[in-house]
This record gives structure tokens, C-alpha cells and sequence, in this order.
């Protein structure tokens, strides 16, 4: 409810010249993983920082090693070809998959389905 | 903990921004895409959290520090953010330190007031000062454990 509130007035305000993304929430998603019990104010702030430049970095990578470079532009399969190529980004792929067609998916189907037939 | 899953996404508008900052002008970049980058950016935040605490608990630790986040990234083959982060890390500790002299500073303004009303003797102001001082560290301590 209130949990934005305590921060308020103090380090989020110091740090929004260095930093802009919002540190209550990155200490929202930190404190979501089960082991951890408590985390320092720099810790917090440096892992906010990071944020920001891991966003910038991976949307550079991606549009630099993207297909959008001519028509000026940046789509979710650049970033899946990012995640899939780049060795620092593969533990994106759970959630960057690369997409497939319908029709694709359903021949692969159809493929172990045969196979598995066969046996 | 977080109520909802919306909780444990990043800002959109935010999250926009630093993309646009980093591509050249006149990018666009499709809604599919930064949605996407949002959540790798909070999976990221889950992954350094995780290699992080790892180092603590290495040291025996329970509190993550900021050592322990730049070991992290060093872990996960972000060596390139080491530069940044330690120069970001210097200008924040700058700028807590000065906060910390004005507010302090601030306070004992007030209490010199509150105690011109109230005609307070010299030992019980310097007791007082001591004891609030305390209590700061306490609170500034205990801050991380307040939104649970």
C-alpha cells in the first residue's frame, strides 16, 4: 500500500540525477527471490544502476546486430537473436524465445508425431 | 513481498526512455519489443540479486553489500559495467553525505528552538543529540527491512 512512501524523501531523491528507474521497485524484485534477507542501500543502488545500463547495453547489442539497422528500427526478434547469439545475454532465452510460425510448429508436431508412431 | 505480479515489472514510461537514450534519434521501437526488454530487465535484476547473495553467503553475510553486487556482474560477464557503477556509486555516497550534514544541521536548528522555549539545560540538549543520533543509524539501518 504505502510501500513507495518511505523512500520519498530520501535516497530515491539524491539519486535522480545519477539514476532514474525507481529503486523501491528494484527492491520490490530483489526481495522476491526467497534467499534473500537483506540488501544495503549502495548494494541497492549499484543493482538499479546496473539496470539501467544492462537496458541500454541490450537494446544497443540488439539493434546494432538487429535487421532494423536500414529502416531504422528495433523489433522483438532482434532481441531474440541477441539472446540466442550473444553469449552474456543467453540466460534471456527462457523469455526472449525466438518465434515460430503456426504452420512450422504444427509440421515439427506432425513430425514426432510420426516418429513416435513409428516406434 | 510483492502483492501483485505487476509489482515486479520496471516502469514503462522509464524503461522507454533509457532505450530511446541509448539508440540513435529516430529509432522506433516496436511495443513487443519493449515490453520484452522490460522483463529482461527484471530478470536481470533477479540474476545479479541471486550470483550476489551467493557472494554473501560465501562471506557468511546476510546483508548484500555493494561489493557483492560488482562481483556479480563480474560473475555474469558484465565486466563493462564495473567502470560506470563504481563512478555512479562515488557521486550517490556524495550526495547521501551532504544530505545527511543539511538534515543534521536542520535538526539541531530545531532543537536549539525547542529548547529555547522550553529553557532546557546544556546537559539534557546533549544528551538528546546523542540519543537522536542513534536512533537515525537505527532507522537508516533498519530501512530495508521496512516494506516487508
Amino acid at each position: 500500500m504505502s510501500q513507495n512512501r518511505p523512500e520519498k524523501d530520501d535516497p530515491a531523491l539524491d539519486a535522480k540525477k545519477t539514476i532514474s528507474l525507481p529503486i523501491s521497485r528494484v527492491r520490490l524484485i530483489m526481495k522476491s527471490s526467497p534467499d534473500v534477507s537483506s540488501i544495503n542501500q549502495d548494494a541497492l543502488f549499484l543493482t538499479t544502476k546496473a539496470t539501467e545500463l544492462f537496458v541500454q547495453h541490450l537494446a544497443r547489442s540488439s539493434f546494432n546486430n538487429g535487421c532494423g539497422k536500414e529502416s531504422n528500427s528495433l523489433s522483438y526478434s532482434d532481441l531474440a537473436k541477441t539472446a540466442e547469439e550473444t553469449e552474456t545475454f543467453h540466460f534471456l532465452t527462457d523469455i526472449l524465445p525466438k518465434k515460430i510460425l503456426a504452420r512450422d510448429y504444427l509440421k515439427s508436431l506432425e513430425q514426432m508425431q510420426e516418429e513416435d508412431a513409428d516406434l | 513481498m510483492a502483492e501483485k505480479p505487476e509489482d515486479l515489472n520496471l516502469p514503462n514510461a522509464v524503461i522507454t526512455r533509457i532505450i530511446k537514450e541509448a539508440l540513435p534519434d529516430g529509432v522506433n521501437v516496436s511495443k513487443e519489443a519493449r515490453r520484452a526488454i522490460s522483463q529482461a530487465a527484471s530478470v536481470f535484476v533477479l540474476y545479479a540479486t541471486s550470483c550476489a547473495n551467493n557472494f554473501a553467503l560465501k562471506a557468511k553475510r546476510k546483508t548484500l553489500n555493494a561489493a557483492d553486487v560488482l562481483a556479480a556482474m563480474e560473475e555474469m560477464e558484465f565486466e563493462r559495467f564495473l567502470e560506470p557503477l563504481r563512478a555512479a556509486l562515488e557521486v550517490y555516497k556524495k550526495g547521501q553525505k551532504g544530505k545527511k550534514e543539511v538534515s543534521e544541521q536542520k535538526r539541531k536548528e530545531k532543537e536549539k528552538k525547542a529548547d529555547c522555549e522550553h529553557e532546557k539545560s546544556k546537559e539534557d540538549e546533549e544528551g538528546e543529540d546523542e540519543e537522536e543520533q542513534r536512533m537515525e543509524e537505527e532507522t537508516e539501518e533498519g530501512e530495508e527491512e521496512v516494506e516487508n
